[in-house]
């Protein structure tokens, strides 16, 4: 096996004597991880801390008649028990809108439910206690009177007339909804020798982060100050969302994020039970810990990808695809989540499908409606692997009617690389993809021509393997285009502080955060590299709002990208600042010198001058000797934006290749590649890990993971037990292959890769699947996740 | 409400004696009690292996046995295999590997993986891949797709096993 770096190191121009760039280097913190030293929110205690526990709606959609708390509050340990009506004197609600998503709208929701619950789940009573189990043992002593109202949970019929609305505020239970016509569509499908239409499932599912949405929060009276412990993505847009709804200024919040058990997308929204936790610190002076346990984790983050979209294609006799057109349909929860709103993944399968091909003929409309289940938002790969697997099940479709090799049709459709910047028919404009060479890299990787012959030897004897490919664009690097345009207080710049210490090390502090993907050795990397010493001599501090620049944390695949670019130019500031430093006590140019490995040297010769302990000495405790008017700056901040482009696209394939059981429909992975391209590679082992993982959490999407309501609006599979996720026997082994096309917004070239995995998996296994069943004449298998008892339905053998 | 016991305990060599409610689970027991935050708690229903940890040399899930169960037991968290150094060549075989990134399972992971090790040793052998993924299927890893994990462990199981890779 390969324990070190499985892709070879990228050179680049970014390649300084000791350059850390394109090297698979360990992440330098994880043996705080490895020994059981971390510290997860879940771990933090503080003096005087009390627990929060949430009573919970049973019921999908209820008007609160009553709340009879009084013998939980005389029960053992219990501190107060907070209604939401008490809770709103403290806290403002909100509106999960953004001004660029034209005509979304919402009603205000409220840390507790007030007056009436809108979801199985919806927190409708706080009892907080000594212990948790205290605060739970209270629970059982609460007694409320609900009068149910009825649940919309069809989002087929919940414009219709007949069907009551969830906010009558709001007048219906359209949240948004958009409509795009680009082309001659009805021409392109008239002129089309096939075309294919197709309807398209996406199961809701969610994060299933290891560990469980946490929360302290600390509100110190004396010092008219909160500091919340917090397991988020991103801590300043956090702070400000403490500091409105409490009405505080941004100053006293502060927000400390520690190590994240798996964040996904999941934490980097406003949960109301958070919002209440930390509401109820300042109510109650002291400070209190929520933790979500996995039956509420279920019916309370985010769900995502619960869309159902009439897709169809046309394409030629030779293969040309002439137009794409889809009707998305995607029921939300009763409110759009705050601040970043339930549209932007219907907004992102427009933007998104259709995609890699070069076809100038797209009509989209979305519809984004209301429903009394849990809330529906952001989660990894916001909209992509939707709109992938309605683009690529089309192409193979298509392929298929018309006879065509599936990787035959996308090298006819797919961008060529030479015709960039190109802008889809939706309108993304892309600086530079490079399909057709990850096409031509992974049909090489897995030998197609061998595993097609393969497959029919097999097809023989009775076994039924599939090949299915996904080609896929991917969002990364957002400019202030993703959110800072619609109003929201989401930054999509970062910046980098880096100082040198007394002893001549380097301290970086970083506005974006470390969830688990390496951010932090990304940093500690790009700042070794740029201003010359070994990693061991970086220290990385994230997640801290007093501590660090103001930053937007980690999403949309930005850190390595935008704080990875931040930390570079402070690195290399700081190493003009340190040079002059050593010119001023060497008596030499700065110019003609360099630090490499920790060491000032002579950029010619490379000759040894100065070490930085002794640098940083002077500078610091005899800055007397230094010339007159001389300042030392050992301390700099860069900060840095994409500006040239909305969004640093990637791209990439991946393919499957799998066996049918036809007997018991079970589905057997047997590999699993991705080729991506996400510019100039930090970090190979990174990027990879970061494309498998991706990868199995859309395998998870494809075959196994849904959460499952019934009609009343009761979630019928909130635990682990019930909801399947993939485990390590049932995954394959997946191999990555890469192409760089560095991005020339920023010095480092380098885009996002946290996304592309889960982008293209769902998509590409549902193409495998319905390529092992074609010879069988078995029904295309288009609703997600592909359980057996689905897979022996599109047989006819149940 | 809940009834009190008391219990007498090695946990990770350090004799313990504590007072704890019928109902605590052994997790929460050394998490909360003893400060050991190492085990973590992922579904507290038996399923994620977040939880794992050893009692009386077999793994248990931390969330489905009771404080009051382990009296007399010798209870190993990942703090002391960690000291103890038994667990030090997987451990950097993880990290050099990159075989977790939040590091949420990693303790179960670590614990799980460190029985089939045990066990292959004994049988003189080396686990294939798909006795890997078998093993450690009761551990549940968001992050990583399990792939750097077998790699890993497949590298230790070789080294200790003498055998090159
Ligand atoms: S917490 Fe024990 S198995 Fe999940
Ligand atoms: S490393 Fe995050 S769950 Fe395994």
């Amino acid at each position: 096996m390969k324990i070190t770096a499985d892709s070879p190191p990228v050179l680049s121009v970014l390649d300084r004597p000791n350059s850390y760039i394109g090297r698979a280097v360990p992440r330098p913190n994880l043996q705080r991880l490895t020994q059981g030293r971390g510290q997860y929110i879940s771990d933090v205690t503080l003096p005087r801390m009390a627990h929060v526990a949430y009573l919970r709606s049973p019921h999908a959609h209820a008007r609160i008649v009553s709340i009879s708390a009084e013998a939980a509050k005389k029960a053992l340990g219990v501190v107060a028990v907070v209604t939401g009506a008490e809770l709103a004197k403290v806290m403002t609600p909100w509106v999960g809108v953004l001004t660029h998503l034209k005509g979304i709208k919402s009603a205000p929701q409220s840390p507790i439910a007030v007056e009436r619950a809108c979801w199985q789940g919806e927190a409708v009573c706080a009892v907080v206690a000594r212990t948790r189990a205290q605060a739970e043992d209270a629970c059982e002593l609460i007694d409320i009177a609900y009068e149910e109202l009825p649940a919309v949970t069809n989002p087929e019929t919940a414009l219709d007339a007949s069907t009551p609305v969830i906010h009558a505020s709001l007048g219906d239970n359209l949240c948004f909804e958009r409509k795009l016509d680009v082309g001659e569509v009805d021409k392109a499908f008239a002129g089309s020798h096939a075309v294919v239409e197709a309807t398209f499932v996406t199961g809701r599912h969610t994060g299933v982060c290891t560990e469980p949405r946490a929360v302290v929060a600390d509100w110190n009276e004396g010092e008219q100050r909160m500091t919340v412990y917090h397991a988020t993505q991103a801590p300043h847009m956090m702070q400000n969302l403490f500091a409105k709804h409490l009405d505080l200024s941004e100053s006293q919040v502060r927000v400390l994020t520690k190590d994240v058990g798996g964040s996904f997308g999941i934490k980097v929204h406003t949960y109301a039970d958070e919002m209440a936790t930390v509401a109820l610190s300042k109510l109650l002076k002291r400070p209190v810990k929520f933790v979500a346990d996995r039956i509420e984790s279920f019916v309370t983050d985010i769900h995502a990808r619960d869309h159902r979209i009439k897709g169809k294609i046309g394409v030629t006799k030779d293969g040309v695809i002439t137009a794409f057109e889809i009707d998305d349909l995607t029921g939300i929860g009763p409110y759009s989540v705050y601040p970043r709103t339930s549209g932007i993944e219907a907004n992102q399968v427009v933007n998104l499908t259709g995609g890699p091909y070069n076809c100038p003929n797209y009509r989209a409309q979305a519809r984004v409606v209301f429903q009394n289940k849990n809330v529906m938002c952001q989660y990894r790969a916001v909209g992509h692997p939707i709109a992938v697997a309605v683009t690529e099940g089309l192409v193979e479709l298509a392929a298929a009617k018309i006879g065509m090799d599936p990787l035959e049709i996308r090298r006819r459709n797919l961008f060529p690389d030479d015709g960039y910047p190109a802008q889809t028919a939706s309108g993304l404009k892309l600086e530079q993809l490079s399909h057709h060479e990850a096409l031509a890299h992974l049909d090489t990787m897995i030998n197609y021509a061998a595993l097609r012959a393969e497959q029919a030897a097999l097809r023989k004897k009775g076994i039924y393997r599939g090949i299915g490919f996904a080609s896929f664009i991917e969002v990364t690097n957002p400019s202030a285009a993703f959110y800072g345009v619609g109003g929201a207080k989401i930054t999509s710049q970062d910046g980098a502080t880096v100082k040198l210490d007394a002893q001549g090390a380097i301290t970086i502090h970083s506005g974006v955060t470390e969830q688990g993907q390496g951010a932090e050795a990304v940093l500690a990397q790009c700042v070794a590299s740029s201003f010359g010493v070994s990693m061991e001599r970086v220290r990385v501090v994230t997640g801290d709002t007093d501590n660090t620049p103001y930053g937007g944390g980690t999403w949309a695949s930005r850190a390595a990208g935008i704080g990875g670019e931040a930390a570079w130019q402070a690195g290399k500031a700081l190493r003009g600042n340190v040079l002059a430093v050593a010119g001023a006590m060497l008596q030499a140019k700065p110019e003609d010198l360099d630090i490499r490995n920790g060491i000032v040297v002579d950029k010619i010769t490379g000759a040894e001058r100065l070490g930085l302990d002794e640098l940083a000495r002077v500078a610091y405790f005899r800055p007397d000797t230094l010339p007159p008017g001389f300042q030392a700056e050992l301390m700099v901040t860069r900060h840095y934006v994409p500006r040239a482009w909305p969004f640093a696209f990637t791209n990439g394939i991946q393919a499957s290749y799998l066996e049918v059981d036809t007997d018991t429909g079970f589905v057997k992975l047997l590999r699993h590649w991705c080729v991506e391209d996400c510019g100039t590679i930090i970090n190979p082992q990174l990027v990879n890990e970061q494309i498998r993982g991706g990868v199995v959490q859309g395998i998870g999407a494809a075959l196994f993971e849904q959460c499952l309501y019934d009609e009343r609006g009761q979630m019928l599979n909130g635990n682990m037990a019930d909801y399947l996720v993939p485990m390590a026997v049932e995954m394959p082994d997946i191999d990555c292959g890469h192409v760089v096309s560095p991005t020339a917004d920023s010095e480092l070239g380098a885009k996002g890769a946290g996304e592309a995995g889960t982008a293209g998996a769902p998509a590409c296994i549902m193409n495998a699947i319905n390529d092992a069943l074609r010879p069988l004449g078995a029904q295309p298998l288009t609703d997600m996740p592909f359980t057996p008892g689905k897979i022996l339905q599109a047989l006819g053998k149940v | 409400m809940s009834m009190d016991i008391d219990i007498t305990l090695t946990v990770n060599g350090e004799r313990v004696a504590e007072r704890v409610e019928a109902r605590k689970s052994l997790v929460d027991f050394v998490r909360d009690d003893l400060g050991l935050t190492g085990s973590h708690v992922g579904c507290e229903h038996g399923v994620c292996g977040a939880c794992t940890m050893r009692v009386d040399g077999v793994i248990v899930r931390g969330c489905l046995m009771l404080a009051a169960q382990c009296d007399g037991s010798h209870v190993e968290t990942i703090e002391g295999l960690s000291d103890s150094g038994e667990v030090a060549d997987l451990q950097a075989a993880f990290e050099q590997r990159n075989a977790l990134q939040c590091g949420y399972c990693t303790p179960g992971m670590l614990t799980a993986a460190q029985e089939l090790l045990d066990q292959a040793k004994a049988k003189q052998s080396v686990p294939s891949r798909d006795e890997i993924r078998e093993h450690i299927s009761g551990n549940y890893c968001r992050c990583t797709g399990y792939h750097a994990i077998v790699d890993a462990v497949e590298s230790v199981a070789k080294a200790r096993a003498g055998v090159k890779s």
